[in-house]
Parts: C-alpha cells; structure tokens; sequence
C-alpha cells in the first residue's frame, strides 16, 4: 500500500513538476505547482510528518500559490515568449545540471544504512504519540528564540512588501491607463 | 517487489527529492517569464524540503522537521517580498520577459 501510494504521488510531483516547465501559461504552471505541493504532503504523511503535511498544504498550496495567481491575475501576464536568447544557459547550464543530477544519484544509490519508511510509522511512535507533541515541545524550548526572530523577520517581510509594492508613482500611472483604457 | 509491500526505501524519496530539485534548476534556466522563474525557486526549495523530512525520518529525529518549518516561514516571507518586487519591476519596465530586464547587463 505505501509502494503504491508512493509511486501515485511521486509520479503526481513529477508530472506536475515537468508540466510547470512545458506550459507557456504563467496560471497554469502555478496550477501544476499546486499540484507538487499538494502531492508532497501525502509524501510527508508517508514519512510520518502530519503537522509539517497540514503545513504545507495550509502555508504553500494554500497562502503562497494563492498569492502567486493573484499576481498572474494583478498583471495580466500573458504567454511568455520562448527566446532561446541565453547561450549561456545552454553551453554550460545544462551540462552542469545534467552533472549534479548524475553526482547527487551516484551519492544517494551508494549510500550505506538508509533505512525503509514504513507506512504510519511515526517518529515518536514508541510513546504512542503524535510527534506533533515532541515538534511543538522542542520549538517553544530548545529553538523559542530562533520562532521568535521568525516572527520578526515575517513582521519585516510584510513592510517590505507593502513599501516596495506602494512605491513610486503607481497611483498615478493607474490613472493613465485608466483614461487610456477610455 | 511486491506491489503491496509496506516498505519504501527512503533512497527512492531522496532521488525523487533530486530529480524535482534538478527541474526547479532547469525551470530556472529556460523560463523567460519572472514569475514563472520565481515558481521554479520554490520548486527547489520544496524538493529540499523533502530530502529534510526524508533524513528526519532516516536519523528518527525531529528537528529536520522543525527546520522545513522554518523553511517554510522564509518562504513564505520571500514570496511575499519578492513578489512585491515583481510588482515593482512591471510597473518600472511594463513588461514581465527576463530578457527585456537587463538595465544591470553589461
């Protein structure tokens, strides 16, 4: 059962992943990306992470895609044209890729002493509990001050959106298309 | 292998973890449209993620899983600032394509 559901939502990821690359449509690579998303938390609930599942479904397919097909929508992007004007990125981008791919599997098919996830084994399943208890524990413990700067550094991000997305004269040049539009 | 067999080698989730980060790279590479690169960064930052909960799982420890929350959380925050910067750019140059985005180039 878990070979199966491995093999269903990996070849989910892959595909959605392959599909955001093809796709000439802003939208519909953020919607193949929804897909990744949503497919690597049943592989977290396969490796027995529930909370970080909930999370990414909660924080990535849900507030972060959100955001990014509000912006698709905000500025209208259209298809985008495929200039095949970077040499660079051919001459020597893709054999470097092509490169930590084959290092990357070449380390991981040789590595000694990787265990088998077994499905509904969870970290802490000795004590019976969810690890949701053990995560939460050593997060407001051990590592409260790292969460805490987290908050500040969210507290930054937003004041920085808001400055840069309000900067300028963007009043003004709606206006201009709006009376352009007219 | 048995189809129904309860076990999974963990070295399969660390190459499926590989092949999507190595597509986030490519998307990186080929895509000519700013928001459709920006996806293709948190393509390689959620494959990473998966090689995070893969080795929490591997060494039965549960602060790999509190490190992809933190990831989480500077994604979130980096979604949010750099797509404020991609509104500020389109507003600047009215155009979306990499290649017309180049006043840094030499």
């Amino acid at each position: 059962m878990h070979l199966i559901l491995f093999i269903v939502f990996a070849g989910f990821c892959l595909a959605g992943a392959i599909n955001l690359l093809l796709q000439s449509h802003p939208i519909n690579s953020a919607l193949s990306l929804i897909v990744v998303m949503t497919s690597l938390a049943v592989l977290y609930l396969l490796l027995g992470a529930e909370f970080l599942a909930a999370a990414q479904v909660i924080v990535y397919a849900g507030a972060i895609m959100v955001l990014f097909t509000f912006v698709v929508m905000l500025l209208n992007a259209g298809r985008e044209e495929r200039t095949m004007r970077s040499r660079a990125a051919r001459a020597v981008g893709f054999p470097a890729v092509v490169a930590i791919l084959g290092v990357i599997a070449t380390v991981i098919l040789k590595a000694q002493g990787l265990d088998t996830a077994t499905l509904g084994q969870g970290l802490t399943d000795a004590k019976g509990a969810s690890n949701i208890e053990e995560l939460s524990r050593i997060l407001f413990t051990e590592l409260l001050l790292p969460f805490e700067v987290t908050s500040v550094l969210i507290l930054v991000a937003i004041l920085g959106a808001v400055a840069l997305a309000s900067h300028g004269d963007g009043s003004r040049r709606a206006n201009g298309e709006r009376t352009a539009a007219k | 292998m048995n189809l129904f067999s309860q076990e999974v080698p963990l070295s399969w989730y660390l190459l499926l973890s590989a092949v999507l980060f190595t597509l986030g790279v490519v998307g990186f590479l080929i895509k000519r449209n700013l928001i459709a690169v920006f996806m293709s960064i948190e393509l390689m930052l959620n494959a990473v993620n998966l090689s995070f909960v893969t080795f929490a799982h591997q060494w039965n420890a549960v602060k790999g899983q509190i490190f992809v929350f933190f990831v989480m959380m500077v994604a979130a925050a980096e979604a949010a600032v750099g797509l404020a910067i991609i509104i500020a750019v389109f507003r600047a140059r009215a155009t979306l394509a990499v290649d017309r985005i180049d006043l840094m180039k030499l």
